[in-house]
């Protein structure tokens, strides 16, 4: 029969099927942080069941941790609780873990790509639902809950039904200045928040076969923002080089073996999806969002639309926008380029080339948080911190940041924020923010202008 | 877990569309290490205004409302992965979610935490929502058992699905850790012949 690549990867992981019942799906790699383990820990405890693969987890701190003096203890009591008890149920269980200062420390979901933990034809959970970023490996890799962190601490496993597959083509050549962010919104945007639940995504097409390994990622970090469980792009030579020579990739001929069969994971010929939708990568332009979810995204040249539904009104009223407006002249005081969606190398190379010899506008608090202490270096390394320091912009230490806002790093009451994460939740910034989502070529020139611009001006 | 009987209840009518986890629990609650206490948290910048009064018109603070029935609009518990939106839920004290969709993690996190998630579909759903309207004392019964969700005092009822393994966990009280745990042995047998 034929396969998809999701196929693929999921029946080579299923060890039982129960009787009218879900899939005992086996995970090769677990990643946890401080905010969503501390119960699965307390319950196995509590229960005297052990660990049963401590080798195969690996934590690290992000979600609550300090973007500022990271070397002082946490000041908020709270995130310093969950930060010392994640380092104590670590050190107990033998659980590998870079915590805040060591060297790897970083979101999740940059962390682990880029010291080669992520590796193609895996299957890999974490208790946020941002893991889906990982499929731009050709892994399958899912968020879970708390319950489930539990579950496989304890077998290595998780009881679950196979999804229904999706596939969503992109074809052509991209416009100058539309970034894989622009892309997936757009997706999105056309798709609506709901199209996937229940389906895991195959992101395929020459627009992804051309697109670098921090792209693919961040196309697939926001997977989850259509409802889907995941997203994937079958492994291919860009994969390959990504990995090779990373901390944890196979190494010489165990590497040269690994390739070999990850060159059987994509989908064959005539496989058939439950869905599928093609796109034209000339119709995507630099896109922003409007409202208070990830669908309500338009190009940044075209007005907000007009829809009677209640929900949309009640969002367009917290957002203090006018259905038919533009947002282009909007005054933004607040910029934020970071989260696991864009906090990678190649995205502060895209913010750090437009900033360069401009002035950032007085009104805008800017914040540059790298996705890890490995992105960090390599900003100073590339000389790009310097670029930010002359533009006037300010590169914080790594962490989910403003992404959730559970450490300092909040946007006030009724302001706007261009941030590159991937949710523009009600309050998802801070206490009443309001959070436009764009790339980090459209939130630098927002934060250059101290307004939202038609982007697309530069590059016609 | 607690044993899932069926609830014959009021219920709070939310009718909002895509009530997504943050707003369930915003995220500044979720530093506690244990699952008590996010009861008192549940929808909290809908709940209460910036001063910490209650919101007069938020469906949980009106009187005439209670239960332990929520009815949501479509695409409840978008978002994130959070089981403490569940367990927020939970602490208030509902029982059963009713909704036209539900998100993907929100549903199994329910389900892992004794919370029934009942999709019931769209023209059924503005019906519980009718019914509240014209009466707030209106009961609801969920059976489990029997997979239904009906309006008492009236012939008004919908089937719904639940995964059958699901449904005996719900209904015994077990949970996913017990069941994997019998099958040690086919795990590590599998770990030693893995296909990749
Ligand atoms: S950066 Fe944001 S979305 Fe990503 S893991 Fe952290 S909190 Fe979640």
């Amino acid at each position: 029969m034929k396969k998809t690549l999701f196929d693929k990867v999921w029946d080579a992981h299923v060890v039982d099927t129960v009787k009218n019942g879900p899939q005992i799906l086996y995970i090769d790699k677990h990643l946890i942080h401080e905010v969503t383990s501390p119960q699965a820990f307390n319950e196995l405890e509590a229960r005297k069941i052990p660990i049963f693969r401590p080798q195969q987890i690996i934590a690290t701190a992000d979600h609550n941790t300090p973007t500022q003096d990271q070397h002082l203890p946490v000041k908020d009591e709270m995130s310093r609780i969950q930060l010392t008890q994640l380092s104590k149920n670590c050190k107990k269980n033998n659980i590998t873990l870079y915590e805040l200062g060591h060297k790897y420390n970083g979101i999740v979901h940059v962390m682990a790509p880029e010291l080669g933990i992520t590796q193609p034809g895996m299957t890999m959970v974490c208790g946020d639902s941002h893991t889906s970023t990982h499929g731009a490996f050709g892994s399958i890799a899912f968020g879970i809950g708390t319950s489930q962190v539990a579950q496989v601490f304890a077998s290595q496993c998780l009881l679950l039904t196979k999804p229904k597959s999706l596939r969503v083509s992109v074809n052509g050549k991209l416009k100058n200045g539309v970034l894989p962010k622009d892309v997936i919104l757009y997706i999105i945007s056309k798709l609506g928040t709901n199209s996937g639940t229940g389906y895991f995504c195959e992101y395929a097409g020459d627009v992804f076969e051309n697109m670098s390994m921090e792209g693919r990622m961040t196309v697939c970090n926001m997977s989850i923002e259509m409802g889907a469980r995941g997203g994937m792009i079958a492994p291919d030579d860009s994969t390959f080089t990504y990995i090779k020579d990373r901390k944890f990739a196979p190494k010489n001929d165990e590497f040269n073996k690994k390739v070999d069969y990850w060159k059987t994971l994509s989908s064959d010929e005539g496989a058939a999806f439950d869905k599928e939708y093609f796109m034209d990568a000339e119709d995507i332009e630099p896109m922003i969002t409007y409202g208070t979810n990830p669908g309500m995204g338009i190009k940044i040249s075209e007005t907000i639309p007009t829809d009677n539904d209640p929900s949309f009104q009640k969002s367009l009223q917290y957002m203090n926008f006018q259905a038919g407006e533009s947002l282009i002249n909007k005054p933004v005081n607040f910029v934020f380029i970071g989260s696991c969606t864009n906090s990678r190398i190649e995205d502060f190379r895209v913010a750090a080339n437009y900033v360069k010899g401009k002035l950032k506008a007085k009104n805008v608090t800017a914040w540059l948080v790298p996705g890890s202490k490995q992105v960090e270096s390599q900003i100073i390394k590339e000389g790009l911190k310097d670029i930010f320091n002359e533009a006037g912009f300010e590169l914080r230490q790594p962490g989910c940041s403003a992404c959730l806002a559970m450490n300092e790093d909040k946007i006030p009451q009724n302001e706007y924020c261009v941030s590159t994460s991937n949710r523009n939740f009600e309050g998802r910034q801070g206490q009443g923010s309001r959070t436009i989502l764009a790339s980090p070529l459209v939130a630098a020139a927002t934060a250059i202008e101290g307004k939202i611009i038609d982007i697309t001006k530069q590059f016609n | 877990m607690e044993k899932f009987k069926t609830y014959i209840s009021k219920a709070i009518p939310l009718n909002i569309a895509n009530v997504d986890t943050d707003q369930i629990i915003p995220a500044r609650f979720l530093k506690a290490t244990d699952k008590k206490g996010f009861g008192e948290n549940v929808f909290r910048d809908w709940r209460f205004d910036k001063t910490g009064n209650p919101v007069s018109n938020f469906p949980l603070n009106n009187a005439s409302y209670s239960g332990s029935i929520l009815i949501a609009g479509d695409n409840f518990g978008c978002g994130s992965s959070r089981e403490h939106a569940a367990w927020a839920l939970v602490g208030y004290g509902f029982k059963v979610i009713v909704s036209s969709f539900f998100a993907d993690i929100f549903k199994g996190n329910a389900l892992n935490n004794g919370l029934l998630p009942v999709q019931v579909s769209k023209s059924f759903l503005l019906q519980l929502f009718s019914a509240i309207k014209l009466d707030s004392n209106c009961q609801f019964e969920v059976n489990l058992e029997n997979q239904t969700i009906s309006i008492k005092g009236t012939d008004l009822s919908e089937s719904f699905n639940i995964d059958p393994y699901k449904k005996t966990c719900m209904i015994n009280g077990y949970d996913d850790i017990d069941y994997l745990l019998s099958k040690r042995e086919i795990i590590e047998a599998f770990e030693l012949q893995k296909p990749y």
